[in-house]
């Protein structure tokens, strides 16, 4: 097994290597600059000023060039400065990731605790009223957009009844409240934009829950399980969940790269400073480190997370050998 | 107290009762009634804060790299300038007390207020005027003002507080490039501006202090007690980043913001609730820019002055401004604000007259020989492609309207909206376009030279539409090379009326600028330039004060 991880690993590199030349290839000869952004069309910006900024910025140099000045900075794990404001890669990065984590991986414990009661009951009630009920609910919540259904909250728990707050992620006054008040007031904050996306993301668990678990009803071990006389509680929750749970393992193993990947449009909305914004302006304003900075650990974590549901797979079914 | 609010109803009080006269015994109590009134309006409170909420967050604090208004916002809280405009755009000393201009218009000569302390408590002197200065034309730095400063032949420091600035030729729009932000050389003079500390934690001399920032999130800045213009009533400016217009509306609605600005709909429609006359006051005033249609003069079709006069008979720019901006802004008859001592008064918009603009047509040579409803010339067919930036709904409006009605005399007129930095570096600079949609901000200085002389036609410069007139070649540079006012007044005035019958670009409309404040801000004063002029004498009376601290 190690030996097996180990090469995985080793293998990765020249992986990641190709991925970098395309992402880095085709971001730089996507149309438009940087200086575009930042010369934002005033007239007092003139011509000779706009090469001095693309100049400095090393973006005048052959492309193959630029992309070895990169590669030799990642080497020392340098992800170099922002091309908009200056600051490292690695700080804008970092600073942003905790939220969109924490957002996303509670979002993901709520879909489990939801979506998987609601597959197996779905599929233990195999096309009642039940089960065509829940599959109109959580295709509801996957097909609603995430912009209305926040909207219409904000508008309804923040404006009108005023419980919740509108949007952001702290108080104004958050600097002076005490370290349990600050837990309360963030978690005031987030409950909007967790429930949005907990409620979006309930359609895929539920679904590849209800699934695999129709299915391994039907097996023949199920049966002699119930020929045995067990109780029906005892075949779904001993006999039958162990096995329909395997492959929900390698979908949260896949939905490693994910949790930092944050979405523009909810963190947009909700004003939170995630992933999915930084990402987002860094794509409209041209700032190639920041989006290669993201995008190389993006990488990262989609292939560690592939390893990832590999490995745990193998170790949560003992028919399967990693070799 | 202000000193200033006290002495000044005490003055009325001591002439009023200097009257003995029984005929002024009436005048007397309206005197002192007025008074009264004056001395009981013009107590202001301390404290409170204002919550500033805007879809942009600043890219940087260091203001001579500053180009974005976020930025641009921030800055103009923290650092002063060594002039400013007024309430009547006119310029007026801010860190310089007052300036010469030599009769030959070469030298300009700077005399800084004394006193004045940066917000660490080191004083401001013509060391940091120097330094700014240094670093503008510094090649080294990545800022896009130099073109105004390398103008500068030489520049003098004449004592602690006295510089002065020589031109190689008489440069008018110079004196207004002085309203940059001064930044403090003691603590820069070691740092690399591109790459410095400095853009997130800045000092200045201005009304308010740099506190923190959150990035994504908000800004906080608290007043300068020791501020040299007097202490700002508001104690604490907080600026909140809120990227999604919808969002910024609830906060409003939900009192979370206490300022912002509104789209023309939000203004007209969304905003005459109960609760937004309550609580909230709307301001509406010309905002300092146009929106246009740019034609690429390269092209056959639209280098003919009569086919582009046609177009201007044929687009009702009133229905636009009614149905774009819902009567929020006017139609824009040249490249100034109209506010501004530039603007020719005297040009009337051409009324929509689309029968004018067949006439036009057919003596430039077009007309519709197989009935198909569109024009030929040739065997051509007269169909362009307006292209325009993606993410502005009014301009894609625009180009809608404009679509109908040019359908109407017979042109096909396509839209392609495009993403922005595509749209800049693909089409505008390459000059890929038949025409354009755009708009151009404008500073208070009238100067155009960069959009409309015919040298500036290379990639990447302004005069991308590829306009060349001898005459406004000629004015424009005797604009720049002259101080009198009367004299550029008559320079642009002329400048004006030949763009407008040339035509190089139809005209469109100058939105109107839509802020709302929260209604417990007092003595928010509407000049020709907007509200913001006279932010540090905004208060809140102690009982509606909402944020205590």
């Amino acid at each position: 097994m190690i030996k097996y991880i180990f090469r995985r690993l080793i293998s990765m590199v020249p992986l990641l290597f190709g991925i970098t030349i395309i992402t880095f290839t085709v971001i730089h000869i996507a149309p438009g600059k940087p200086t575009d952004m930042e010369t934002q069309f005033n007239p007092k910006v003139s011509l000779e000023a706009r090469d001095r900024i693309a100049k400095l910025y090393g973006l005048d140099k052959p492309l193959h060039v630029q992309y070895a000045d990169w590669l030799r900075r990642m080497a020392r794990f340098d992800f170099g400065v922002s091309f908009v404001d200056s600051r490292p890669v690695m700080k804008k990065i970092s600073e942003r990731i905790p939220v969109t984590l924490g957002i996303n991986f509670v979002s993901i414990i709520l879909i489990l605790l939801i979506g998987v009661p609601i597959g197996i009951s779905s599929a233990v009630r195999e096309n009642t009223f039940y089960d065509r009920a829940m599959t109109v609910f959580v295709f509801i919540g996957f097909a609603m957009p995430t912009i209305w259904l926040s909207l219409i909250l904000m508008d309804l728990v923040g404006v009108r009844w005023g419980i919740l707050p509108v949007s952001g992620l702290k108080s104004l006054e958050f600097e002076r409240l005490g370290l349990l008040e600050k837990i309360m007031d963030v978690s005031r904050h987030l409950v909007l934009p967790v429930f949005v996306s907990a409620f979006a993301g309930l359609a895929g668990i539920s679904r590849y829950m209800r699934t695999n678990m129709v299915q391994v009803l039907r097996q023949n071990y199920i049966r002699t399980a119930r020929a045995k006389g067990l109780s029906e509680r005892e075949v779904i929750y001993k006999h039958a969940l162990k096995n329909a749970l395997l492959p929900i393992v390698t979908i949260l193993g896949l939905s490693v790269p994910g949790l930092i990947g944050g979405s523009v449009i909810f963190e947009s909305i909700f004003s939170i400073p995630g992933m999915g914004r930084l990402f987002y302006e860094s794509v409209m304003s041209r700032d190639y480190p920041v989006i290669m900075g993201v995008l190389v650990i993006g990488a990262v974590l989609t292939l560690l997370g592939n390893l990832l549901a590999d490995v745990s797979y193998a170790a949560v079914d003992p028919r399967i050998k990693l070799e | 107290m202000p000193r200033e609010a006290l002495t000044k109803p005490g003055k009325l009080i001591t002439l009023s009762i200097s009257i003995h006269r029984l005929k002024t015994v009436f005048f007397k109590a309206v005197f002192l009634f007025a008074a009264f009134m004056l001395l009981a309006f013009s107590r202001a409170d301390y404290g409170d804060t204002i919550v500033v909420g805007s879809i942009g967050e600043p890219r940087t604090l260091v203001p001579i790299l500053a180009s974005d208004s976020s930025s641009g916002t921030i800055c103009g809280m923290i650092f002063n300038g060594l002039l400013k405009y007024d309430k009547d755009l006119h310029l007026t000393g801010d860190l310089a007390e007052s300036w010469s201009v030599s009769d030959d218009g070469l030298e300009i000569i700077f005399y800084l207020r004394k006193g004045v302390m940066w917000h660490d408590g080191e004083p401001f002197t013509a060391k940091d005027v120097k330094f700014t200065y240094e670093r503008l034309i510094d090649s080294g730095i990545r800022t896009p003002y130099a073109g105004d400063f390398i103008m500068v032949k030489d520049f003098q420091v004449i004592d602690e507080h006295t510089v002065k600035v020589v031109y190689g030729e008489p440069f008018s729009p110079g004196l207004s490039s002085w309203t940059m932000n001064i930044m403090p050389e003691h603590l820069l003079k070691s740092e690399d501006l591109n790459n410095t500390s400095f853009s997130r934690m800045p000092v200045g001399t201005g009304p308010y202090i740099f506190k923190s920032w959150q990035t994504g999130e908000k800004i906080e800045l608290v007043s300068n007690h020791d501020y040299f213009e007097g202490r700002p009533y508001i104690g604490r400016y907080i600026y909140r980043v809120i990227p999604d217009q919808a969002t910024l509306f609830l906060e409003l609605r939900a009192e979370g913001v206490d300022f912002s600005s509104l789209t023309p709909l939000q203004f007209k429609r969304q905003t005459q609730s109960k609760f937004f006359e309550k609580n909230f006051r709307k301001f509406h005033y010309p905002s300092f820019g146009y929106t246009y249609m740019g034609y690429n003069l390269k092209d056959p079709r639209f280098r003919d002055m009569r086919v582009r006069q046609a177009i201007n008979y044929a687009v009702d720019k009133d229905e636009i401004v009614r149905g774009v901006l819902l009567e929020l802004g006017r139609p824009a008859t040249g490249p100034f604000i109209p506010e501004s001592w530039a603007y020719n008064k005297d040009i009337k918009p051409a009324r929509f007259d689309p029968d004018r603009a067949h006439q036009l047509l057919k003596e430039a040579g077009w007309s519709d020989k197989d009935g198909d409803g569109i024009l030929e010339k040739d065997g051509g067919k007269f169909s362009f492609t307006v292209i325009t930036n993606q993410g502005n709904e009014q301009r894609r409006m625009t180009a809608e309207i404009i679509q109908r009605r040019l359908k109407g005399v017979g042109i096909d007129m396509k839209i392609k909206i495009i993403e922005w930095s595509t749209f800049v570096s693909e089409f505008i600079d390459k000059r890929r376009f038949d025409a354009v949609l755009l708009g151009w901000g404008l500073s208070l200085d009238p100067d155009m030279y960069d959009i409309w002389h015919s040298s500036k036609t290379k990639e990447g410069e302004f005069n991308f539409v590829g306009y060349s007139n001898s005459e406004v070649d000629r004015l424009l540079l005797e604009g720049r090379r002259t101080f009198d006012r009367d004299e550029r007044t008559r320079v642009y005035h002329r400048v004006h009326e030949i763009l407008y019958e040339e035509q190089p670009y139809l005209f469109l409309y100058v939105p109107d600028s839509l802020p709302i404040a929260h209604r417990r801000f007092k003595g928010i004063e509407q000049g020709i330039g907007g509200i913001g002029y006279n932010f540090i004498k905004w208060h809140v009376p102690k009982d509606e004060q909402k944020y205590r601290r």
